[in-house]
């Protein structure tokens, strides 16, 4: 049996490979026609070439359970997810427009507040936000720049249009999978890639090597650059150590690192303390310094924000950046692109809700059936309610909830993912998909060709998280005008 | 290369050595003990002692039977010596320093862990107890063999024979400890028992052919414990591994003071005269190598592994 793309039947939605039964789009008929050419046999066999490949890769994620720290391999969809060059470079230059907009507004909070006093952002979202730290006032990190790494999540509604979902700005993961997608992709379909023009997705690492060696305080060739891990228990683990191993950069715990009393940052080596230039820190801020945030922290360095503040050291991203990684402070980055850049968003936000707007808060409270709330500062779809699949107590419970901390919620319509050919049981079925690309900021900016497509793998569900039944998918940009 | 990391490497080096060495510890003396006859005052309980877990042991159990001290040697989690708990930590090295690692290496120490797990982990111990010892012994020198012939032989090997070399020394002393048991019997009938017991020294160390080989006299205590001592060639002994030591050591950065430290024990050793030792004496010896052991220890420690900054500042 070979596929029948005839068959193939997204129900209505958008799908990202086929546009009607029988139809491929553009970018991904050279992709169809060969599916095609595969029987069902060797379509399994390629997918457990992968499943063999991941394994011996060694790519993992942890999971938490029983007690027990449990290294799962990756779960992959072999089928990839495409997107035509074209329309990736409006999304990308829609990407760098957000970015620069939120390191603006980051800037603008810790110094004068223009923003607030222009009444275009309101002071009580900033009171309000977890993220905000007052005793970063006056501080300016170099090029204004605090968001050195983010991670937007992208959704495709059923009409077609892309929207932003929300911004991670804290300690964004899922790149090195990204990575690993692609490299797991050409093993599996080896002939595809010398057909098509498909972008490149490896050099990220040295992009962001160059990203942070351009953060340096003492200008060298070769700064000394680390990666911060909370340590193996952390769940992006693996991608701290794939990251530094790239980059040839030091991995370091906490415990590596101490301050001296010249407010330097030295790591321990057996030659002797190391001066630290640049840290990409992969914990959270509370964590980075016990000296000013949790004193009970062993993640963390004693002295360290000292050290920053004086500029002996960079922090990619800077403390306090998850100002802007709040789900509340998202409903305004639309604005933010006006007022900071005089431009319209060029990929928009899904629609929102306010719950601290009386107006908006009373259209959420009575249609709760049809709406997803979510709260400001959770991430991972934690504290949600989901309204079309909540039972009436849920409903309830969070009706209380948005009425006793209205500025803790915002509300969105229910969107229909977009879907993407996926391997179920030998057979391609849709499942629905999301996208995270990343995106560097310093002197310039660069956005990955692409980035780490999520799959939810269980029919129906819009669920796309590794750890709840999600697995992930290669993306790729093609040149649509070449002809196959 | 960061500190942690060579700590953790030649931690996992000293873990697995050591699983080993309890795992040959255990079965010599339980040859001795049926080898030899009763009430000639070899008890179980001098395993405790010969590890220096005495007070560890005491808080644990109350009688210091065959099966106590077995299940303390093997499998008690309690105790940081214990065959099980060696490789539980071992692991845990090896998993916080898997870039360092080659592959091999980590399935390798996976792989003995679940083994020791699935064996010794249970309520009691299994039977066929020794079959498993010796799997634990062949799987450890797997896990040394593979290292040396797949990892890179930079700084961080270095650590990890170090850690080897360091924990077999100090192991080997205790084993030689054993020979300095108290037996209560005269005359011939002493010389025979003592003779016994030398060559189960010797067999717990894997030496016997090679005695056998390079001494080519009748086991006697003076001539095997110059062997276990002072021998240079034969892997297990004092002499050779500090050799060992010696050159994993010399192309680190900084090495005075571990070198230093390293010379007085190669001293000591040099100076012994086994001619005439009494077991007394012996056992006062031993107790000094193991102290001098310690120092060499202390000393990588606070150069490499755990190194204070103020000097940096």
């Amino acid at each position: 049996m070979r596929i029948d793309w005839q068959k193939y039947d997204p129900k209505g939605g958008y799908d990202e490979l086929i546009s009607s039964p029988g139809y491929a789009r553009a970018p991904a008929r050279g992709l169809a026609r060969y599916l095609r050419s595969l029987s069902d046999q060797q379509l399994a066999r390629r997918q457990r070439q992968a499943d063999l490949a991941i394994e011996e890769m060694g790519i993992t994620f942890t999971v938490y359970s029983q007690g027990e720290n449990i290294d799962r391999a990756w779960p992959f969809d072999i089928i990839p997810r495409v997107f035509s060059n074209r329309e990736w470079a409006h999304v990308a230059s829609g990407l760098e427009q957000r970015v620069t907009a939120l390191n603006h507004f980051i800037q603008d909070v810790y110094t004068e507040q223009r923003i607030i006093k222009d009444k275009v952002f309101p002071r009580a979202v900033l009171k309000g936000s977890k993220g905000f730290l007052p005793q970063l006032m006056g501080v300016k990190p170099r090029y204004g720049v605090w968001a050195h790494i983010c991670g937007s999540d992208l959704v495709r509604d059923k009409d077609g249009t892309l929207y932003v979902l929300e911004d991670n700005l804290r300690v964004p993961s899922g790149v090195s999978y990204m990575i690993e997608n692609r490299s797991v992709t050409k093993r599996v379909f080896p002939e595809l890639f010398r057909k098509h023009h498909i972008e490149p997705v490896d050099d990220y690492p040295a992009q962001l090597f160059d990203m942070l060696a351009s953060l340096s305080p003492r200008p060298l060739d070769y700064p000394e650059i680390v990666v911060l891990t909370p340590g193996i228990y952390n769940s992006a683990y693996f991608e701290h150590s794939f990251l530094a191993q790239r980059m040839g950069a030091e991995l370091v715990e906490g415990s590596d690192l101490t301050v001296g009393d010249d407010d330097v940052v030295y790591m321990r080596t057996i030659h002797g303390p190391q001066r630290v230039d640049v840290i990409y820190r992969r914990i959270n801020d509370d964590f980075l310094d016990p000296e000013v945030f949790r004193p009970e922290s062993a993640l963390g360095v004693v002295g360290l924000m000292r050290a920053w503040r004086k500029g002996n050291v960079a922090l990619a991203n800077a403390p306090g950046a998850g100002v802007a990684d709040d789900k509340i402070v998202y409903t305004f980055v639309p604005k933010m692109i006006k007022y900071y850049l005089d431009q319209d968003p060029v990929i928009p936000n899904v629609p929102s809700y306010l719950c601290m707007d009386k107006n908006q808060r009373q259209h959420v409270l009575e249609n709760l059936d049809q709406l997803v709330v979510k709260p400001a500062n959770e991430s991972g779809g934690y504290g949600m309610l989901v309204g079309p699949h909540a039972s009436a107590a849920e409903r309830k419970r969070f009706a209380a909830l948005i009425r006793k901390s209205p500025r803790n919620y915002m509300a969105q319509p229910t969107l229909t993912l977009s879907t993407s050919p996926t391997l179920c049981d030998g057979k391609l079925e849709p499942r629905h998909v999301d996208l995270r690309p990343f995106i560097l900021q310093a002197e310039r900016t660069y956005v990955t060709a692409g980035g780490l497509t999520r799959v939810a793998l269980v029919r129906g569900s819009l669920v796309v998280n590794s750890s709840q039944g999600g697995g992930s998918k290669d993306t790729w940009i093609v040149d649509a005008e070449v002809r196959h | 290369m960061l500190s942690r990391v060579a700590e953790r490497l030649y931690w996992m080096a000293r873990n697995v050595e050591r699983a080993e060495n309890s795992a040959r510890l255990v079965s010599v003396y339980r040859d001795l003990m049926l080898d030899l006859p009763r009430g000639v005052g070899l008890e179980w309980r001098q395993l405790v002692d010969i590890t220096g877990s005495e007070a560890i042991f005491d808080k644990r159990y109350k009688s210091a039977g065959e099966r106590n001290v077995l299940r303390f040697m093997l499998a008690d989690r309690d105790s940081p010596s214990s065959v099980l708990s060696c490789l539980v930590a071992a692991r845990e090295n090896v998993r916080t320093t898997r870039d360092l690692v080659p592959r091999e290496g980590w399935e390798c120490v996976n792989e003995l862990y679940l083994f020791a797990r699935r064996k010794l982990g249970g309520r009691t111990l299994p039977k066929g107890l020794y079959e498993v010892l010796s799997q634990v012994i062949a799987q450890c020198q797997q896990i040394a063999g593979l290292l040396a012939g797949t990892m890179s032989h930079g700084d961080a090997y270095q650590f990890v024979r170090a850690g080897r070399h360091l924990e077999r020394a100090d192991m080997t002393t205790r084993i030689v400890d054993v020979g300095s048991a108290t037996l209560i019997a005269k005359g011939a009938e002493l010389e025979r028992l003592e003779n016994r017991l030398w060559m189960h020294v010797l067999q717990a160390l894997s030496g016997y052919q090679m005695y056998r080989q390079y001494v080519r006299r009748r086991i006697r205590a003076p001539a095997t414990i110059a062997f276990l001592i002072q021998d240079t060639h034969f892997p297990r002994a004092l002499a050779h591994n500090l050799e060992r030591i010696q050159q994993a050591l010399q192309p680190l950065p900084r090495s005075d003071g571990p070198l230093r430290a390293l010379a007085r024990v190669q001293r000591m050793i040099g100076d012994l005269d086994v001619t005439g030792l009494e077991r007394e004496a012996l056992h006062r010896y031993i107790d000094n190598v193991q102290l001098e052991l310690g120092a060499i220890h202390t000393q990588i420690e606070s150069t490499w592994l755990i190194p204070q900054l103020d000097e940096a500042v």
